[in-house]
């Protein structure tokens, strides 16, 4: 294996921040950056909560909330997309855990352009300042469905016509922009900023998961990009790009020519990566989760390596899938399918050697577990569900029905959610140098897996008996059974207690932070560079005088004849408790 | 080392883990701010990529009313070609530590990008002037934006130019001075590439 060993790479520069406003306010520090990161999209998040929960109200108790009317429920239900999939998720797992997780688990000091980092965490402010603007402007937010499609977007009637859709393709430009900035730094940091022996495939699964979704990102954001400025030029300058010759409201408007469509393709070429840039830190950072805490290498490391690869390869040619129902030449629909399924190949793969992992392992039932274990779950049953979506025949009938809102809430909603949760678990210890509470994570989480399952399961039922999407009402409708009334009823009402539970979460992160027990530098015996570093949190510049030296990939867990269970990526072949070369080969048995 | 054969490896066998231990943490043996550079174009390219194929499929409806492409555009792509030589003087000189090449060609690549910039606000101003308004057709629309891109992205150049311009006036040394001119180089290389193809585009239609 002819290794080039490359110049020995430079330690960057620090920028030392000298007083409080440079330390954590104007920080170019990366676990500053990533918890401003996270706390501005966990603010925007709950935000997007609230308006789903609103959106309940209207669902379960029909007309009883007088300020709830069609408009501002359309407007709710635009909000609560747009903010979940890409103010909270992107920016949580790419801006949040990239941040925090890629210099340390790398063993670099920092990012590599620091000040670009700095950057893109405030422009991402302002595409969420930006974005809330849009609740106070007249007309208020767009209700065009997160989706932004021409030309209802742009045309009287639609709630947020006028300054609302302005504001939300604006808010997405600054966005991308702060995004690049951010995706620049996490590529070339985890290609260039590596310490001595930190092999790409050394690399933990988390690393492997953020980098491929930080590619893909940075590959399909142009496509929001310009469907975004064309758009907007649309809107503001009467541009046809989009949209055609139309009458609205016994009016011929000025446009002409334009072609919805090209919006739709444009739109999909990035909403599918999409799904996977917020899958793939999951499925990278859930693999970590079942490693630690299983006490067990993880099965098949190359294959979820080259599964994570082939996933994000294969995202970009499956878009069309969500567009079975515009109308396309039945060729185009059976390569879109064919496509689709092809996925759920490398998918299925990870599925398994997650579940292989956990077989036969040391299974510790901590919260970051429990998370990680219901992850394995939700995802399965969304998943599978996508599989009969993924077909012509099944989607177009179901395609306008609830049953796709329970499938893509289930496997790019719950899913990665629970991961979030788990990893915040996880890695609080590291972060704060204290444990969160027990007790309260374990009520926070059976209460959040059992009713999210209270929410979707009974969806998919009201999918297939026709319960259509979108409706702010279903009254007066014929062919929908009065058990849908009631079902829709205590969906809201699991709905209530799963968001009334988050807040427990919120409380628990703070009285943890001041009353929590201590945790020491590696509570969970992990073996990966994070949990190896010289203080607890870790100061700026992560390392003390020397970054760390890597002799072995993440996880050496359980090996047999070593002292403890677990070996860290620090420790040398040569240290006299691991003796020899323990962990390196001569145990083939125990290794998949 | 090709992508394949480092998905290939085991990390956990003993021989190749040896060999790991020596691997020095970069992957390739480039400066890291010319892989950001490398990164950022490929997002570039991806973004022009998209507004061409968004173009090619509106071309191709019956309302299509093609512009007459302004004679102008051969002039600026002209400048624009020459300001990219100019710089690539400048990088050459940075090599072979001629100073004063260094300075004329840069500085010259510089003027000439705002010279093409203020050609391209010409050509705008010109057709707005003779009444081709976007409203109504798509072909004047993506005209005015591909420009405005491309400007824009000339513009942010401009700036990095600028950082390496203010430099080179300080009278830091041609050493240090080499990567910020070869970024440049490059980059300008890059632009006139979008430039022509996005040309060529507009000529065809």
């Amino acid at each position: 294996m002819a290794y080039v060993a490359p110049a020995e790479v430079d330690d960057i520069e620090l920028h030392d921040p000298q007083s409080f406003i440079t330390k954590y306010i104007w920080s170019q520090d990366h676990k500053v950056i990533a918890l401003q990161y996270a706390a501005t999209a966990i603010g925007i998040g709950l935000v997007a909560l609230v308006l789903s929960l609103l959106m309940r109200l209207q669902l379960g108790f029909p007309g009883t909330f007088s300020f709830i009317d069609p408009s501002s429920y359309y407007q709710f239900v635009t909000m609560h997309g747009m903010i979940m999939v890409i103010y909270l998720l992107t920016a949580l797992f790419l801006g949040g855990f990239g941040n925090y997780l890629i210099p340390l688990m790398c063993g670099a000091r920092d990012m590599v352009f620091p000040y670009v980092n700095m950057l893109s965490y405030w422009l991402y402010l302002v595409a969420v300042l930006v974005l809330l603007a849009s609740f106070f402007v007249p007309g208020g937010p767009t209700g065009a469905g997160w989706t932004l499609y021409p030309p209802q977007v742009i045309l009287q009637g639609t709630p947020g016509h006028d300054w609302g859709i302005i504001l939300m393709l604006v808010s997405l430009i600054i966005f991308i922009v702060a995004f690049t900035m951010g995706g620049l730094n996490y590529v070339t940091t985890v290609l260039q900023a590596r310490t001595r022996g930190m092999t790409l495939m050394r690399m933990p699964l988390s690393v492997w998961g953020i980098f491929m979704a930080t590619i893909l990102a940075l590959l399909a954001f142009p496509a929001l990009f310009v469907s975004a400025v064309m758009l907007l030029l649309d809107r503001t300058l009467g541009t046809s790009f989009f949209m055609p010759a139309i009458i609205s409201m016994g009016e011929t408007l000025d446009y002409g020519g334009g072609n919805p469509l090209l919006f739709q393709h444009l739109f999909w070429f990035f909403g599918h990566p999409e799904v996977y840039i917020v899958a793939l830190p999951a499925f990278g950072i859930v693999s970590d989760l079942l490693s630690v805490h299983a006490r067990k290498n993880i099965f098949g490391y190359r294959m979820m390596v080259w599964a994570i690869v082939a996933i994000g390869v294969l995202s970009f040619v499956v878009w069309a899938h969500h567009m079975y129902v515009s109308g396309m030449n039945p060729l185009f629909g059976f390569f879109f399918a064919t496509t689709t399924l092809i996925i759920a190949v490398p998918t299925a793969i990870k599925v398994y050697n997650w579940v292989l992992t956990l077989w036969r392992g040391d299974i510790h039932l901590t919260v970051p577990m429990l998370f990680a274990i219901a992850f394995i779950l939700t995802f399965v049953v969304g998943g599978l569900s996508g599989l009969f979506l993924g077909n012509v025949v099944v989607d177009v009938p179901l395609s306008d029905t609830y049953f796709v809102v329970a499938h893509f809430h289930m496997v790019m909603g719950v899913a990665p959610i629970l991961v979030v949760f788990g990893a915040i678990y996880h890695w609080y210890p590291k972060i704060t140098g204290r444990m969160l509470n027990d007790a309260m994570g374990k009520f926070h989480f059976w209460v959040t897996f059992l009713g999210t399952y209270a929410i979707y399961f009974p969806m998919h039922y009201l999918g297939f008996v026709g319960v259509p999407r979108r409706y702010y009402s279903i009254e007066g409708t014929d062919f929908i059974p009065a058990s849908a009334v009631t079902l829709n009823q205590s969906i809201t009402i699991a709905a209530f207690i799963v968001g009334v539970v988050q807040i427990l979460f919120i409380y628990n992160l703070i009285w943890s932070y001041f009353k929590g027990k201590p945790s020491g530098p590696n509570p969970w015996k992990a073996t990966s560079l994070e949990w190896q570093t010289p203080q607890t949190p870790p100061v700026h510049g992560n390392w003390g005088p020397n970054r760390p030296l890597v002799y072995r990939w993440a996880y050496d867990y359980s090996v047999p004849g070593a002292a403890q269970d677990y070996l860290p990526q620090t420790m040398s072949p040569d240290d006299p408790i691991v003796g020899g070369h323990l962990g390196r080969g001569d145990e083939k048995d125990h290794r998949s | 080392m090709s992508i394949f054969r480092i998905l290939a490896t085991k990390p956990w066998e003993r021989n190749e883990a040896s060999l790991g231990d020596l691997h020095g943490g970069g992957e390739l043996s480039l400066p890291t701010q010319k892989i950001g550079l490398f990164v950022f174009l490929s997002v570039v390219t991806v973004l022009f990529g998209l507004i061409a194929a968004a173009n090619v499929m509106r071309m191709k409806f019956g309302d299509w009313q093609p512009l007459t492409d302004p004679q102008m555009l051969w002039v600026n792509t002209g400048v624009l070609a020459f300001s990219s030589l100019a710089l690539q003087w400048a990088s050459v000189s940075a090599r072979r530590q001629n100073l004063k090449g260094l300075k004329i060609g840069f500085f010259l690549g510089g003027v000439l990008a705002v010279a093409f910039l203020a050609g391209q606000i010409l050509v705008w101003r010109n057709l707005i002037d003779s009444g081709h308004v976007v409203l109504g057709n798509s072909a004047n629309g993506f005209f005015y934006m591909i420009t405005a891109i491309h400007g824009l992205h000339l513009l942010g150049g401009l700036w990095a130019w600028g950082k390496s311009a203010v430099r080179i006036g300080r009278g830091v040394e041609i050493r240090e001075l080499r990567l910020g001119v070869e970024l440049c180089t490059l980059y300008w290389h890059f632009l006139l590439l979008v430039w022509l193809g996005m040309f060529a585009l507009l000529l065809r239609t």
